[in-house]
């Protein structure tokens, strides 16, 4: 029996590499094919054609931000080939908006936010983490086609191929959008030159602690200094002090840095939740009772604003990481 | 007054401040003795769906739960707030918790019966972190989503919705005819609290039960649980004295500089 997976992909981003590794590790998927929605372009069809295990790119609906109502009937027909046994999406906003409204179109159920995939004897079990990352979940699905969002930290993104392209295909637009449902109206993005904070290799968080949204600038010397990403707490964001995204946490953002800089953060399970995956975990706060340090494999009790100048002095006469 | 009316799905969840212990023999979490709230979520879309009838568009609020016996306290809660009626769809006590997939199924004969012009759920619950229930609500019925919604607001001219929603790198807006769903993020609003004196006046409004056996619909799990574990645990840090430590640590024990 056929047994191929395809990925739900709004672009060829590094969360999508690490969704492909992901419907590959789906033991009974032969083939991995990927299907480009929303603003992708050929230049993302012909990266995604570029990756190792992806068998074929189908480049599906127009070159704009598309709605949910408009992506869910070109997965569904894609899928109605019933060639697909797994349908995989990176769990960012669009994987998590689009492929559950695609469940509830074929009436079947989805599994979230899986951190890894794992063979069982009678197929593939799944591993994901529930109650803030509290205790993890492992589930079989009983549906003839599985629907799975995969969180991209937890899986290696796929390399480029040495030789040779993927095949690709586009399929036309439907008529009508989402049946006039829903209509895309405009976005605020928020606009950075630092790597996106999911795939950054180095991230450093601000909490309550910094004070105020200007002394965020500390931390971005630093991260600057690392080539990493900025992130906040809820509290930072919720006090207006940094744009919502940079959020991480339980239901934010989720991080997995090589290193994760926290500075200024209590450590509330919310938070942890997003960020205790992390390879090496630094944290700095001036309340050495403050639970972040559980987590921490470096802890330093210091005033962040006496601690973080001195940081970045030091990391700017460190010779660079090649 | 807009005759629009609104539900509003609350769940009863283990509290947002608790830190959950694993079962011993793997089974789930143990939630004997733990303290049990309204999902954050759910009552930042009471919030919503309140201060949409306070702004007169719309004129009923209905607040639903899918629960145990003791998930009409949620739905009383809700009242408290100032949803005019509950709806309670009770589920044996000790059944395995509703997968969203169940849970959207319900909502879905709900919605069929009471024929809201918005459904608004919490984009998700804290328990099983799934964030599915109203996408999956959404397309079963084919109606359009709004969903992580931080700002809603309500073309009349149009009767839609226009829905500012959160996504990886900023914000999005879109528009949706109604019928809709929309799913709150977490800075839509700050959600009033049920006052007791509200608390007491809700005990007058109505909460109509109904058995979920007899709604005919297939509840049983698609995804099976088969075991639930404790996350890894961190290997024991270290404090270090000063910052030329912590650079040197990092440079040269963990290797990351």
């Amino acid at each position: 029996a056929s047994a191929a997976a395809l990925v739900v992909a709004d672009g060829a981003t590094v969360a999508v590499r690490s969704a492909v590794r992901a419907a590959q590790a789906c033991a009974s998927s032969s083939a991995v094919d990927v299907l480009l929605l929303g603003r992708s372009s050929s230049a993302d069809a012909n990266a995604a054609a570029a990756w190792e295990g992806v068998s074929s790119v189908i480049v599906g609906g127009a070159d704009q931000p598309l709605t949910a109502e408009y992506a869910a009937p070109i997965v569904q027909a894609q899928l109605g080939s019933g060639a697909y046994r797994h349908v995989v999406a990176a769990s960012t906003t669009f994987g998590k908006n689009v492929l559950p409204r695609v469940a509830g179109v074929l009436g079947v159920s989805t599994v979230s936010d899986v951190i890894e995939v794992k063979e069982d004897g009678g197929g593939e079990v799944f591993v994901r983490p529930i109650y803030a990352g509290n205790a993890l979940a492992t589930v079989r699905s009983k549906e003839s086609t599985i629907l799975l969002t995969v969180r991209p930290t937890a899986f290696e993104p796929v390399a480029e191929r040495s030789e040779g392209l993927a095949e690709v295909s586009s399929l036309a637009a439907p008529e009508e959008a989402g049946g006039g449902q829903s209509r895309w109206v405009g976005e605020d993005r928020t606009e950075s030159s630092r790597p996106d904070l999911t795939a950054a290799g180095v991230v450093v968080a601000g909490g309550r602690g910094l004070k105020s949204g200007d002394n965020f600038k500390l931390l971005e010397e630093i991260a600057d200094e690392l080539g990493g990403a900025v992130g906040a707490t809820r509290a930072a964001v919720d006090l207006g002090w940094v744009a919502n995204d940079m959020q991480v946490g339980q239901t934010g953002k989720v991080v997995a840095p090589e290193l994760y800089i926290g500075v200024g953060i209590s450590g509330a399970i919310q938070h942890l939740a997003g960020m205790k995956d992390s390879k090496v975990i630094v944290a700095i706060n001036k309340d050495e009772e403050a639970p972040i340090f559980q987590v921490a494999d470096y802890g330093l009790v210091a005033d962040l604003f006496d601690a973080v100048p001195q940081l970045q002095e030091k990391l700017k006469a460190l010779p660079k990481k090649q | 007054m807009s005759s629009r009316k609104i539900l509003v799905g609350v769940k009863r969840v283990v509290d947002y401040a608790v830190k959950v212990r694993v079962k011993k023999d793997g089974s789930g979490v143990d939630l004997n003795n733990v303290k049990m709230s309204m999902n954050p979520f759910c009552e930042i879309a009471v919030e919503e769906a309140l201060r949409l009838r306070e702004a007169k568009h719309a004129g009923e609020v209905i607040a639903v739960t899918i629960g145990p016996k003791k998930a009409a306290e949620t739905v009383r809660v809700a009242l408290g707030m100032g949803a005019d009626r509950g709806l309670h769809i009770a589920v044996p006590n000790g059944d395995a918790e509703l997968q969203p997939l169940a849970v959207a199924s319900i909502l879905k004969t709900i919605v069929e019966k009471e024929k809201p012009d918005v459904v608004i759920l919490g984009k998700q619950s804290i328990d099983g972190d799934n964030n599915q229930t109203g996408q999956m609500l959404a397309g079963m019925l084919g109606w359009p989503q709004g969903t992580f919604a931080s700002q809603v607001e309500v073309d009349p001219a149009e009767n839609s919705l226009n829905v500012t929603r959160e996504v990886d790198g900023g914000l999005e807006t879109v528009a949706l005819g109604l019928p809709a769903v929309v799913t709150c993020d977490l800075r839509l609003n700050e959600p009033r609290f049920a006052t007791l004196p509200n608390m007491m006046k809700a005990k007058k409004k109505k909460i109509e039960t109904t058995d979920v056996s007899s709604l005919d619909i297939d509840v049983a799990p698609r995804i099976e649980i088969l075991h639930v574990s404790e996350p890894p645990k961190r290997a024991q840090g270290v404090f270090v004295n000063d910052v030329d430590e912590l650079v040197d640590k990092l440079h040269r024990e963990a290797n990351v500089l």
